[in-house]
């Protein structure tokens, strides 16, 4: 048997986090992950995080396992990859099965940083291939470049389901609807916005009755539910798709801790180890950090998992107390921010009328993913102008802030509550650089000119699909919900390391179209459709 | 379907081609991609007949949780394609139940 | 419907769903219905359901199908899922084969 200080078990984000912090003071630490490569889920999220800077903000999630992962390695961290720990025994004893063999390892103290398994719904013909998770569709598009169908619809309208939508349009499918039995979009409005603005239709309250296909899915039959979740008969809808990708949420994988004997709890979020802040269960020296604790977004589980490190530190003698309270003062203070906002623990479930300004929330953002011209005037971020000037739909409060770090002419501002709503200062005055269109994570953010030429408007959107197009290039302008407005001219496109792969699409179209117009979809390709 | 080109990843890493056999049809795939991947990519999404009810599955999770796609391989059994690396010369057959279809 | 909380109570006669033939655990293709009959026989927990139909014990072991059949025992009987005991965990956490389980390696 070998022993350990420190045995963390899952390399995704908060065991590699956990191990960094350990690792940094000294400790003798090993991390065992069942995949074939770490990091877990952080290099299928080629979406930019939200946050700020101390969370890593506007960096897409795949670069941050990059950095992750070279920070572990110059730690000297040892990772032992294909090890899927069987067993978590009484005297932090596991058992690891690599290759063809069960190797026994003792650790003074670990860290349990397994994450989550997805949920799923049963339906029927849920059984068909066709029919998959949003995280397997993640796995087959951004890790192994294949795309998982040609006509997508995807069920779930949290941020997974809405993340994993946007993705697939951009691997270059169609996403036929976007479903959920809820009657409010579950995730952030401004990724619902991204995915409306293309022309996904968003049907809440509705769900699938059954999937169509006898050797695979062929088509799927949709029904509208009433409020205690029952399919009204008559409103059935045929879609023709071949892919029906499933986002119903995370359920925390806490076997092996409820194997090692740390008391349990089943709560609504999942069956969940009681932990204390630092993430020490009920037995001493094992550790809880990440989506086993409670499923949250992962520049949390980041978070969690330094504390847990430290926290095991302190166990094993390597920091004091002391050390320990004044080290994990900061990462629970950028924890505690990013929980807060509509969509903190304590507003699950709630609806929420007024945002924390007392502006009243957009209603067709929460029916169906956009808002409506008659409602966008009325948020902070939303001004007209004279000259070129950002205009910021950014309509929740989110825990999020990059908009107002990159502006160098400070014309964004949210202040030090980081949920607030971006409003635009009107004294400033905007320079046009376009790094906060390309640095917004809800791709939320345009830069509007109502006098870009007398009669015509220019409008700078981000845009992340291929074919790029050029300039002079004609197409159709497109307003929140993805339906034409009129046509328009590409007039420059704007490709720079600092917007990090979104590219920044200026085109004219007449004045009156400049507050409704967000998106353009080209005459010559249409990149979701095939 | 394979993506050639990304707006985020790019173009995807190079690797091998290569060919094996599912069901005795040769087939061309990448090294070391899962095996899963490979069927897709060539277009097979039926990966099983199940054991009670004949019914066809596939890929469902892709991460080697839920074992709906495994297939016999190279004579083995329950084999989970979807995280299984894709070798030249790999025999892969559909599983019926716990087999392979007698020939 | 009130809570049923002991097998003393009467569940009311079986009624058959139009649904009762979609697939729950999908490993070892067990029903809707044969997972709702076994409720109304009298098996109240996850750990009763997976030992008298085998639903959760196939290759995945339960994990797709463990928090649907939870959901279904909370439905029948009118009580909440945090009510219906969870399963107990046990290693192997992963399918291994035997051959392997039994292999104990030499750095052991």
């Amino acid at each position: 048997m070998k022993r350990y200080d420190l045995i963390i078990i899952g390399a995704g984000p908060a065991g590699l986090s956990a191990a960094i912090e350990a690792a940094k003071r000294g400790i003798k630490v090993i991390v065992f992950d069942e995949n074939a490569k770490p990091g877990g889920q952080l290099f299928k999220q080629i979406h930019k995080f939200f946050g700020s800077k101390e969370h890593k903000a506007k960096i897409r999630g795949f670069k941050i396992g990059e950095e992750l992962l070279q920070e572990a390695n110059h730690y000297g961290v040892e990772v032992v990859l294909k090890a899927i720990v069987a067993g978590l025994y009484l005297d932090k004893e596991i058992t690891v099965q690599i290759g063809d063999e069960i190797l026994h390892y003792k650790g003074d103290a670990i860290i349990v940083a397994t994450g989550a398994s997805e949920n799923m719904v049963p339906f029927a013909g849920w059984t068909l291939p066709g029919v998959i998770g949003a995280g397997a569709a993640q796995t087959m598009m951004n890790l192994h470049s294949i795309k998982p169908g040609n006509r997508v619809l995807m069920l779930g309208s949290g941020n997974v389901g809405l993340v994993v939508s946007f993705q697939l349009m951009q691997a270059g499918c169609e996403v036929v609807a976007l479903v959920d039995a809820a009657p409010r979009v579950g995730g952030y409005g401004v990724h619902a916005s991204k995915v409306a603005r293309c022309g996904v239709p968003f049907y809440l309250s509705h769900t699938i009755i059954k999937a169509e296909g006898e050797e695979f899915v062929t088509g799927v039959t949709l029904g509208e539910v009433d409020s205690s979740w029952q399919i009204i008969p008559g409103t059935e809808k045929h879609l023709a798709v071949d892919t029906i990708c499933l986002a119903v949420g995370l359920s925390p994988m806490s076997q092996l801790l409820s194997m090692a004997g740390c008391q349990m709890q089943d709560t609504p979020g999942g069956f969940l180890p009681v932990c204390a802040e630092s993430g020490e269960t009920s037995i001493p020296g094992i550790f809880a950090a990440g989506d086993v604790s409670g499923i949250e977004e992962a520049s949390s589980a980041m978070i969690e998992g330094r504390i847990a490190g430290l926290a095991a530190a302190e166990y094993l003698g390597f920091i004091t107390g002391e050390e320990l309270e004044g080290l994990s003062r900061e990462l629970e203070k950028a924890l505690q921010c990013l929980r807060e906002g509509m969509f903190a623990p304590e507003n699950k479930g709630r609806t929420i009328a007024k945002t924390d300004e007392g502006i009243e929330v957009s209603h067709t953002l929460l029916k169906k993913g956009y808002v409506d011209q008659s409602e966008i005037l009325r948020f902070p971020g939303v001004r007209k102008a004279s000259g070129i000037h950002p205009v910021i739909e950014c309509t929740q409060n989110i825990p999020c802030n990059p908009c107002q770090d990159v502006c160098l002419k400070k014309c964004i501002k949210i202040g030090e509550k980081m949920t607030a709503l971006p409003a635009i200062d009107p004294e400033r005055e905007c320079s046009g650089c376009g790094l906060c269109v390309a640095s917004c994570p809800g791709q939320a953010i345009f830069l509007v000119n109502e006098e870009y030429e007398p009669g015509l408007a220019s409008i700078t959107i981000p845009y992340e699909f291929i074919p790029l197009p050029v300039a002079g290039d004609k197409g159709k302008a497109l307003d929140r919900k993805g339906e034409e407005v009129c046509l328009a001219e590409v007039t420059t496109v704007r490709t720079a390391q600092a917007f990090d792969q979104t590219n920044l699409l200026t085109i004219q179209v007449p004045a009156d179209a400049a507050m409704k117009v967000r998106f353009f979809r080209s005459l010559e390709a249409e990149p979701w459709v095939k | 379907m394979r993506i050639k080109e990304h707006p985020i990843l790019g173009k995807p890493p190079e690797k091998r081609t290569i060919e094996f056999t599912c069901d005795g049809k040769i087939i061309t795939g990448l090294e070391g991609e899962p095996i899963a991947m490979a069927l897709e990519a060539a277009g097979i999404l039926i990966h099983r007949y199940t054991k009670k009810h004949h019914q066809p599955r596939g890929v469902f999770c892709a991460i080697g949780r839920c074992t709906d796609c495994v297939m016999v391989v190279n004579g083995q059994p329950n084999v989970r394609t979807c995280i299984t690396p894709l070798e030249a010369g790999m025999k892969v057959q559909t599983q019926y139940g716990v087999s392979a279809k007698d020939r | 419907m009130g809570k049923i909380k002991d097998r003393l109570t009467s569940m009311g006669e079986f009624v058959p769903q139009p649904d009762d033939d979609m697939i729950i655990c999908r490993c070892e293709e067990i029903s809707k219905g044969e997972i709702r009959q076994a409720i109304h026989d009298g098996m109240f927990t996850l750990t009763e359901i997976r030992r008298f139909l085998r639903a959760g014990m196939g290759l995945c072991q339960g994990q797709t199908c463990t928090r649907l059949v939870k959901g279904m025992i909370a439905r029948e009987l009118g009580i909440s899922p945090l009510e219906v005991e969870s399963t107990a965990a046990r290693a192997p956490m992963r399918p291994i084969k035997m051959i392997v389980l039994g292999n104990e390696g030499k750095e052991s």
